[in-house]
């Protein structure tokens, strides 16, 4: 990602922790790969807005795709996750999903 | 005065309102851009750089990434022709709602993509001589992050705003 100097990497990272292990169709996983284009403050922005995440964990997320090149923002049943997918491409992110191995 | 030496383009004002002060050098240039890249995006969506908004969905799994491209492509396309018409209908405004600074954000950011997909911008800084060909283009680049910056400080101040959720073409 593009931007300031990036903090240190956070030392404990904190996944979504949505248990959607009972839905039929889970589980799926959204991830958001790190790229040189959008702006740091931008993907913490985005994860905030589709998400309604906090902007501390919106944070964590972002510079976790900085720092290890992806991270997995979502999860849950595919109808959900290629929303979410979606979503995100209409705002310029790079996501994919696939099955939670 | 420098370009970014001046005060705030963008900034919230009320619930749901923000000021862009942008000089006219600026908003011309923006809606040239917005313009040009509107062009682009009516004639062919198979440019590389065009690509890269319109990315891979599955990247393990071919065929069901065709069926999401197939579903999604021209909700997609119709999204961002839709935010860069807004952007060129609100180019001379001083004070816009939350719906239409979104589509700046919207245009600025796919402008970036294109332009830095073309340029193959990396994370490092770059240095370039003042007569590098590329140095118009990468100064381009450098003013739609610049206001780009701008644009979602000012829509982050205003997450608490009531914001209508867009349709599910899905």
């Amino acid at each position: 990602m593009a931007g300031p100097t990036p903090a240190p990497a956070p030392t404990e990272v904190d996944q979504p922790t949505d248990d959607t292990s009972t839905e039929p169709d889970a589980p799926w996983v959204v991830l958001v790969w790190n790229d040189p284009i959008n702006l740091m403050s931008y993907v913490t922005f985005v994860l905030q807005k589709l998400f309604g995440y906090p902007k501390a964990k919106a944070d964590i997320l972002m510079l976790q795709v900085h720092n290890e090149g992806r991270a997995v923002v979502a999860n849950g049943p595919r109808e959900t996750c290629e929303l979410h997918v979606f979503r995100l491409h209409e705002h310029g992110l790079w996501a994919t999903m696939q099955h939670d191995a | 005065m420098g370009l970014f030496s001046s005060s705030r383009r963008v900034r919230r004002v009320r619930e749901g309102r923000y000021k862009l002060a942008l000089p006219d050098e600026e908003r011309t240039l923006v809606a040239n851009l917005v313009a040009q890249l509107g062009e682009l995006l009516t004639e062919t969506t198979d440019d590389p750089s065009v690509r890269r908004l319109f990315p891979t969905a599955y990247h393990d799994d071919p065929e069901r990434d065709r069926e999401y491209q197939q579903l999604v492509r021209d909700e997609l396309l119709g999204r961002r022709l839709a935010a860069l018409a807004t952007v060129g209908a609100t180019r001379e405004a001083n004070e816009l709602d939350r719906s239409q600074l979104t589509a700046w954000m919207t245009a600025l950011n796919d402008l970036r993509l294109v332009l830095g997909t073309r340029l193959d911008v990396s994370e490092e800084a770059v240095e370039l001589e003042p007569d590098d060909p590329e140095a118009p283009a990468y100064a381009v680049y450098g003013y739609l992050s610049y206001l780009l910056g701008e644009v979602v400080d000012a829509l982050a101040d205003g997450l608490g705003d009531p914001e209508p959720e867009p349709d599910s073409p899905i």
